[in-house]
């Protein structure tokens, strides 16, 4: 071998690098999975029926009153949606102290055959997940959005 | 007081406007006066910002629920201490909290290179003046914390009882001491990029800042981990959680900085690479932080989405293409100074070290970005979860593990065969035997094993640097070899903290590796009854319900269920877990109810109980985890930061010494000594 070491460096890092890379690419291949909001997972199943059964990430907002959680505190069912779509869910699991009616939520797991989402994770985030209860705030007489206050002093 | 905060945070935006203009006119004219002038300014600011910080602290202390922050993070009847730290708990808060840290590190600085750095200060001076400016901009007219609601709140809405912990109180102002620390490198940098001035004069000024970064940056995550684990209850510390990588990101790029500086140092290679670490470093912190504001990536961090966030989209990007310009006009004067000789040499070890860290970093980076880039390119969001990161990671992690151990032993420019062999024999040999043991006890966990098995070889490279640097300093000083260890460290701190870091890092892989062998059981236990479980070592536990308990505490309601827990028979402690609902100074409940999770902590294992509810009276619904080893997390977690205090602690003492009594001795002799040892 009478390759210069720099030669030889670049050689290692380059392959390096390509582990890197084809670690990265087979793992977004084998674990990727698709995030999308009700309209689309409709769009997606009304397109391709095999859709039913594949893992994906749903992020939607939980239906004001839809909670309704079993006895123990580990199974519930709600509804979420974004608008236009909505979808019963049901979960077994623990979930986070933060999930509570209207805050928005990011579930892995998969639609059932019967329309509802089974969920495997649900992670709750409120769109302001420090702040308490901010919509309940909002509704409080003489409240103003905080730009609206700032603007005033 | 609040009133003269409020003005202050006015005025040090103006000081940060003319510490800004006046400071680049002046470095640009060469003028003496607008530099002196610019400095003052900075000085002025940094004095504002703290007179506007201790008017918001006054108000949060003194519960003024007129003000918007006041009454969305605090209540009457939280306990002081988190009034005080709710001063970072919401978005205004925390972004004064950044101006006030930066304007405290600018002012050291500045100050303490007055003398040292007469040619890079002033510009050093406006570049920081104009990130404050920026911070100060969007304090005033994006996120003011003297905002004001037009009504009074009898009560404010409380602080988010995931909040009220301990950890969380020293977690967020670490992490932003160490993000905010990567401003001054990044300052020194642009000066030392536009003045050409681009020798190791600007980097040992900016070592240091590295270094404080480091330490606080790592800190930071440490704590952060912890209060996930005894907080969030899920039962981890780590989930690749968009915001936690953010915080990783400038971790990475520091500690590959730490290790290419002494390459610089020694060989005036990799010039340009340092130039670019340092810069990223701060730009990747700017990154987290849009992470962490904007809620372009979903996160369960996610401050609430604002459009604060595309202020610093924007800073972020006016910086990106501000120093990508001076990088590549200056690539001439950033020529390497030496070629690299020969592949089995220190400097090699180094630049693979950087090359894994930084592909660590950019395979972290990518897959965070992932939902974006995809949905950019092809239409769809794909999100790639702890699978990606893991696969990815693990793998150069462990390499990055054995670079841990042949980098320090390996020579500099080139080694040779005798040195290898005289070297790495030993520690190669104890790999192999962990190894061994290992899979002959029944371990088949791969990449456990194989941390295990590096992780005692980089344990044996590091033992065995101790022991020769002592029994030198025993024989050539006749020392005793307590005092031989402790001079040994206390006179080549950079060196041996350096492998102290390293033993914390075996250690947190050790800890990682442990992951393997966690085990879960969702229970549900009535008063009296029993469960059984085998854990990963095999032990038998059994857990017997107490039962089930309700009393009031300080703010909050509390429903507890304690559980005996016995290891092969013998009792090992009580675990108690518990549900609260929070409540305000009128007894309403506040927040939904917070998870306060159980842990019966072993160095070798915690239990891990969750009570998720409770059914009639008496009956618990749990999940018990076994975590192997979290326990070597934080205390490796403590190692790292000693060893990086002991890097950090200032050398002082030891030039005293050495114009004491080892004055007649060459300066250095001492390193040289040790140096030679190896």
């Amino acid at each position: 071998m009478s390759l210069k070491p720099r030669t030889k460096f670049l050689l290692g890092g380059a392959f390096i690098l390509a582990v890197a890379g084809y670690l990265m690419a087979s793992a977004i291949a084998q674990t990727g999975t698709y995030y999308l909001t009700p309209t689309e997972l409709a769009a997606k199943v009304a397109q391709d029926p095999s859709f039913y059964g594949t893992g994906v990430k749903v992020g939607a907002r939980v239906v004001p009153g839809s909670v309704v959680r079993a006895p123990g505190g580990r199974d519930m069912t709600f509804r979420v949606t974004d608008g236009d779509k909505t979808y019963p869910v049901s979960f077994h699991g623990i979930a986070p102290d933060t999930f509570t009616d209207s805050v928005d939520v990011v579930m892995d797991g998969r639609l059932a055959q019967d329309g509802t989402f089974r969920a495997t994770t649900v992670l709750a985030k409120c769109a302001s997940r420090y702040e308490n209860a901010p919509e309940k705030y909002r509704a409080t007489p003489g409240y103003r959005s905080g730009a609206a206050a700032a603007a005033r002093t | 007081m609040i009133l003269i905060g409020e003005l202050s945070l006015w005025v040090a935006l103006l000081m940060a406007a003319w510490g800004t203009t006046a400071g680049f006119a002046g470095a640009y004219t060469q003028r003496t006066e607008l530099i002196a002038s610019a400095r003052r300014a900075l000085f002025a600011m940094c004095a504002f910002v703290v007179l506007a910080s201790i008017g918001l602290w006054t108000a949060l202390l003194t519960s003024d629920f007129s003000f918007r922050f006041v009454a969305s993070y605090t209540s009457s009847n939280l306990p002081s201490v988190y009034k005080f730290t709710a001063f970072w708990a919401g978005q205004e808060g925390s972004l004064l909290f950044w101006a006030l840290i930066l304007s405290i590190y600018s002012t050291i600085a500045v100050y303490t290179g007055r003398k040292s750095n007469r040619a890079l200060m002033p510009w050093v001076v406006p570049t920081l003046s104009a990130i404050a400016l920026f911070f100060i901009l969007v304090l005033c007219f994006g996120a003011n914390p003297y905002a004001r609601l037009d009504w009074i709140p009898p009560d404010g809405r409380g602080l988010n009882p995931q909040l009220q912990n301990p950890g969380m109180a020293a977690h967020p102002p670490n992490l932003y001491l160490g993000y905010i620390a990567t401003a001054i490198p990044f300052a020194f940098a642009v000066a030392a990029l536009i003045t050409r001035r681009l020798d190791a004069e600007w980097l040992s000024s900016v070592r240091r800042w590295v270094l404080l970064s480091w330490f606080f940056n790592t800190v930071g995550i440490v704590l952060g981990m912890w209060w996930a684990y005894v907080e969030l209850g899920w039962g981890g510390y780590w989930a690749w959680d968009p915001v936690e990588n953010a915080s990783f990101l400038p971790w990475l790029i520091n500690t590959a900085f730490l290790h290419s500086i002494m390459v610089q140092e020694k060989r005036g290679m990799l010039r340009k690479w340092n130039v670019t670490l340092v810069v990223s470093a701060f730009l990747l912190s700017i990154l987290g932080t849009f992470i962490t504001r904007s809620g372009v990536i979903s996160s369960v961090h996610a401050f609430s989405q604002s459009e604060v966030g595309y202020w610093f989209l924007g800073f972020l990007v006016v910086a990106i293409s501000v120093t990508a310009y001076l990088v590549t006009t200056r690539l001439s004067d950033l020529r390497a100074r030496a070629e690299l000789e020969s592949m089995v040499s220190r400097e090699a070890t180094f630049l693979f070290n950087n090359l894994l860290l930084c592909g660590i970093a950019f395979s972290i980076l990518w897959g965070t970005l992932f939902p974006i880039l995809s949905e950019a390119v092809r239409g769809t969001k794909i999100t790639v979860g702890p699978p990606f990161f893991n696969s990815v990671n693990i793998p150069l992690g462990l390499g990055l593990l054995a670079l841990t151990g042949i980098g320090p032993l390996i020579a500099w420019r080139r080694a040779s065969v005798r040195n290898l062999r005289r070297q790495f024999t030993g520690p190669v040999v104890c790999g192999v035997l962990v190894a061994v043991a290992l899979l002959a006890s029944g371990m088949r966990a791969y990449y456990s094993v194989m941390s295990y098995a590096l992780g005692g070889f980089v344990l044996a490279t590091i033992l065995q640097e101790f022991q020769k640097g002592t029994s030198a300093r025993h024989r050539m000083y006749g020392e005793s070899y307590l005092m031989a260890l402790f001079r040994l460290v206390a006179r080549n701190r950079r060196r041996y903290g350096g492998y102290i870091v390293h033993v914390g890092v075996v250690v947190l892989f050790a800890a990682f590796a442990g992951l393997a062998f966690k085990k879960e059981f969702d229970v549900t236990l009535r008063a009296g009854q029993t469960f059984s479980a085998v854990d990963g070592f095999g032990d038998h536990w059994t857990f017997v319900s107490q039962g089930v308990s309700d009393y009031d505490e300080l703010n909050r309601h509390t429903t507890a269920v304690l559980l005996e827990a016995r290891r092969n028979g013998k009792f090992v402690g009580m675990i108690k877990s518990e549900k609260r609902q929070y409540i305000d100074s009128q007894g309403n409940p506040t927040f939904e109810p917070a998870t306060e999770v159980g842990i019966l902590d072993k160095p070798h294992e915690d239990v891990y109980t969750v009570l998720a509810g409770v059914i009639g009276e008496d009956t618990a619904e749990m999940r018990i985890t076994f975590n192997p080893l979290v326990w070597w997390v934080w205390y490796g977690g403590m190692i790292m930061a000693l060893g990086g205090l002991i890097v950090m602690w200032p050398q002082a003492e030891r030039r005293r010494l050495q114009a004491g009594y080892m004055a007649p001795l060459a300066p250095g002799l001492v390193d040289a000594g040790a140096e030679a040892v190896s």
